[in-house]
């Protein structure tokens, strides 16, 4: 991302919102949506704190905070499993195990291919469903060891939403 | 307009989402074509109707047949059957009760599910289409709003609901309306209003369910509320978990600009206040009011402490109110219909009714709005249909990370903030997890402190470190390591954190520990002295192994070991290595002959150090 790139977004952003104070983690989710590896160079961190005009200690900070921004690059898909209490009664350690197993990494890991990075979250408010994860900007309920099989290999295949 | 003469309404919440309800929706809509009905039936996408399990649903009006589990074929079939001959599909008729699997004229009467439930929260949830401000309006929506602008004075607005009782619906239960009134009371030019949507804790969605169901509701109480204690901004942090939410309450956001309910000179009285959404970005703790205004200023997520309260400093250092999602749904109504209608649910002291999400082991899992003062018994057995399979029940689980369990013994408890809170739970933010024979309370503990440990901001040493120690004290005891002694350091850094943490977070972080060692000492002790795991859950605790007089030698279970550790010939009975197996359980699963099970404790010499 160059700075003029970055600027475009920085006008944008302070023309949608009515105070500029708390741009940063907004900022923060465009900047990480921008990069098809999703997440944020230190460089680009570094750039950030200069035209936010804040030291890149405090963009630093905040970046390392929040578990949804990553510094290093990570898969174009990004397998977020829920791993609360209402995802593992039903079954959620399997479907734990058998991802690390399948894609071959452990959790804040991408496979080597750079298709899938596996990550945990907290709930995601699906437990009427559960156990479920959540790939990018998609949910998948009712998970069974043979429909995440599905899932990855259609991922694999290309035809994701 | 062509008049309709059939409008299927079809859940798209995000549990019906995740199940299919797209494609469910196209083929409707496909086949709806196909016989020319498109013009006069029409398919609207509504909010969660609450019964996740049954996705995708869909309900036929004017009939009101609810249908349940719902695949393209199916919709086709309900075209051709239902809307075009009048007749019903009884094979995806919801189910009440399966054995009395009969046509349901009116299922929101007769179906327990949704006969107990008394529905003002959710009010909207499930019935109108979420994106369109005039089913909304339809609804008497933004009425109250005219009401409070047009014919109360921001007092009497305070006023009418600290007459109602509201208590906020996201854990603590503070009166709302004095919360209300200590922010009037400042003298502040400028004052904020915050809508938390930063719903985290394990099992709750409701919040969730109403932003995607519902989200004009928000927009109309944060605007009352503005009203009511002088505010012209107004946030909703909402968690970048959620972005369907996000999604619609920023389209009802702009909808309602439009239609002049927010923005300058609201209804030409004058008054005038905007909402902005502020997205989250993964941190639990961002939940605690102090936390979430810090992330709402573009910082770290960090709580403070409390006083000054947000209400004398918050966001920015002015006069700040935060309420939470289901708070703010109940506003309206209370406006419009007046406090003493509210107070005719639930109890004296906490009037009106409760959203809970139901999950975990139970038979209908999803949300459900009851009376406050229910018993546990009727939420869990009448409304959630008891357990799947028919096992007992062994404890409820509530509250998330902060509550804690509530054993069947107690089940004829009323569901209340002061009851719960005598049993050593907590109402929370109404999130309840079915448990039962098969789910260990140590496991259970362990599993909510391994989430305070991800999840904790890391300020305060009590929280950052003890609930560290006291997930490694219990990972020991489920590992077969434990000793009694650790189960006395476990009470007792519980206890110290509880008083020295600096935030919710920390000082209710123990009571998943403290309540399951209150009910559940026994497994603790059965763990730690008998080398135990009563619920067989545990794997150091356990070993499988197989039934001679059962086995059929059908090798089944041999071929799916991934270890290849258990041995036998054809048609003769299996065994176990114990030494090899790893206790992943694939080969109960396999057998059709019920001739695996698992035995505590292990058998000896298979004890994984």
């Amino acid at each position: 991302m160059d700075r003029a790139t970055l600027r475009n977004i920085i006008d944008e952003l302070k023309s949608e919102q009515l105070e500029e104070q708390d741009i940063l983690i907004y900022l923060l989710h465009k900047v990480q949506d921008y990069y098809q590896s999703h997440y944020i160079p230190p460089e680009v961190g570094e750039m950030i704190a200069e035209e936010l005009n804040v030291p890149p200690s405090k963009v630093y900070e905040v970046l390392t905070f929040y578990t949804m921004f990553s510094t290093k690059p990570r898969g174009k898909y990004i397998i977020r499993v829920c791993t609360s209490l209402p995802c593992h009664v039903p079954g959620g350690r399997e479907i734990v195990e058998y991802l690390k197993k399948k894609l071959g990494v452990n959790f804040g890991e991408t496979t080597k291919d750079g298709l899938f990075t596996l990550e945990e979250t907290g709930c995601l408010g699906l437990c009427g469903v559960s156990p479920v994860i959540m790939i990018n900007d998609q949910y998948y309920g009712d998970l069974t060891v043979e429909k995440v099989e599905e899932i990855i290999e259609s991922l694999k295949g290309g035809d994701a939403k | 307009m062509a008049l309709k003469t059939n409008t299927i309404l079809i859940c798209a919440g995000g549990g019906c989402i995740s199940a299919g309800e797209e494609s469910v929706k196209q083929a409707f809509e496909r086949k709806l074509k196909e016989y020319g009905l498109d013009t006069v039936v029409s398919v609207v996408e509504t909010g969660c109707m609450g019964a996740c399990s049954l996705g995708p649903l869909a309900v036929i009006y004017p009939d009101g047949v609810y249908y349940q589990k719902l695949t393209p074929k199916a919709a086709e079939k309900i075209v051709e059957e239902h809307i075009l001959k009048g007749r019903v599909v009884p094979e995806f008729l919801f189910e009440g009760e399966k054995e009395k699997l009969t046509i349901k004229e009116k299922p929101s009467t007769e179906i327990p599910f949704f006969a107990k439930q008394v529905k003002i929260a959710l009010r909207n949830v499930g019935v109108i289409d979420p994106l369109s401000i005039e089913e909304y309006i339809a609804r008497d929506g933004y009425f109250a709003l005219h009401k409070a602008l047009t014919q109360m004075t921001p007092e009497e607005v305070i006023k009418e609901i600290k007459d109602s009782g509201l208590r906020g619906r996201g854990g603590a239960g503070f009166p709302t309306g004095l919360k209300w009134e200590l922010a009037r009371q400042q003298k502040s030019d400028v004052k904020y209003m915050i809508c938390n949507a930063d719903e985290g804790d394990p099992g709750a969605f409701m919040d969730r369910s109403i932003l995607e169901g519902d989200p004009h509701s928000i927009v109309e109480a944060m605007t009352i509320a503005g009203y009511a204690i002088g505010a012209q901004k107004g946030f909703v942090y909402v968690r970048a978990e959620y972005p369907l939410a996000i999604e619609r309450l920023q389209k009802a956001i702009e909808m309602a600009h439009e239609y002049g309910f927010l923005g300058e000179n609201i209804f030409g009285t004058g008054f005038s206040f905007d909402i902005e959404i502020r997205i989250g970005a993964g941190a639990f703790v961002c939940g605690e009011e102090t936390a979430l205004m810090h992330s709402i200023e573009g910082k770290r997520g960090q709580p403070r402490v409390k006083p000054p309260f947000p209400v004398q400093k918050g966001l920015w250092g002015k006069p700040t109110v935060i309420n939470n999602v289901e708070t703010l749904a109940l506003v309206p109504p209370i406006i419009l219909k007046g406090a003493s209608w509210f107070r005719q649910y639930g109890t004296e002291k906490s009037p009106g009714t409760k959203v809970f999400a139901l999950a975990g082991k139970i038979k209908n899992t999803g949300l459900v709005e009851v009376p406050m003062g229910i018993t546990l018994r009727e939420l869990l057995y009448d409304i959630g249909g008891g357990h799947p399979q028919g096992k007992q029940i062994k404890a409820v689980q509530t509250g998330g990370p902060s509550g804690g369990v509530i054993p069947a013994e107690f089940f004829d408890t009323p569901v209340d903030y002061e009851s719960l809170g005598k049993l050593g739970a907590i109402m929370g933010s109404g999130g309840m997890i079915v448990l039962d024979e098969d789910d260990c309370m140590v496991d259970v503990a362990k599993f909510f402190l391994e989430f305070t440990v991800d999840e904790s901001c890391g300020k305060c040493t009590p929280c950052r470190e003890g609930t560290k120690v006291m997930y490694d004290i219990l990972d020991r005891i489920t590992k077969g390591e434990g000793t009694m002694e650790d189960i006395e350091k476990l009470e007792q850094l519980a206890q110290v954190i509880k008083d020295s943490s600096l935030c919710g977070l920390g000082q209710t972080a123990p009571n998943p520990v403290l309540s399951t060692l209150k009910y559940y000492r026994h497994e603790y002790e059965a763990h730690v002295k008998e080398g135990k795991c009563p619920a067989k859950k545990c794997k150091a605790f356990i070993s499988y192994v197989i039934d001679s007089e059962k086995c059929v030698g059908c090798t089944a279970c041999a071929r799916v070991c991934p270890v290849n550790a258990i041995h036998g010939e054809v048609r003769k009975v299996h065994e176990i290595d114990q030494e090899a197996c790893v206790r992943c359980g694939s080969c109960i699963e396999v057998c059709r002959f019920g001739a695996i099970s698992k035995v505590t404790p292990a058998i000896v010499g298979s004890v994984t150090k």
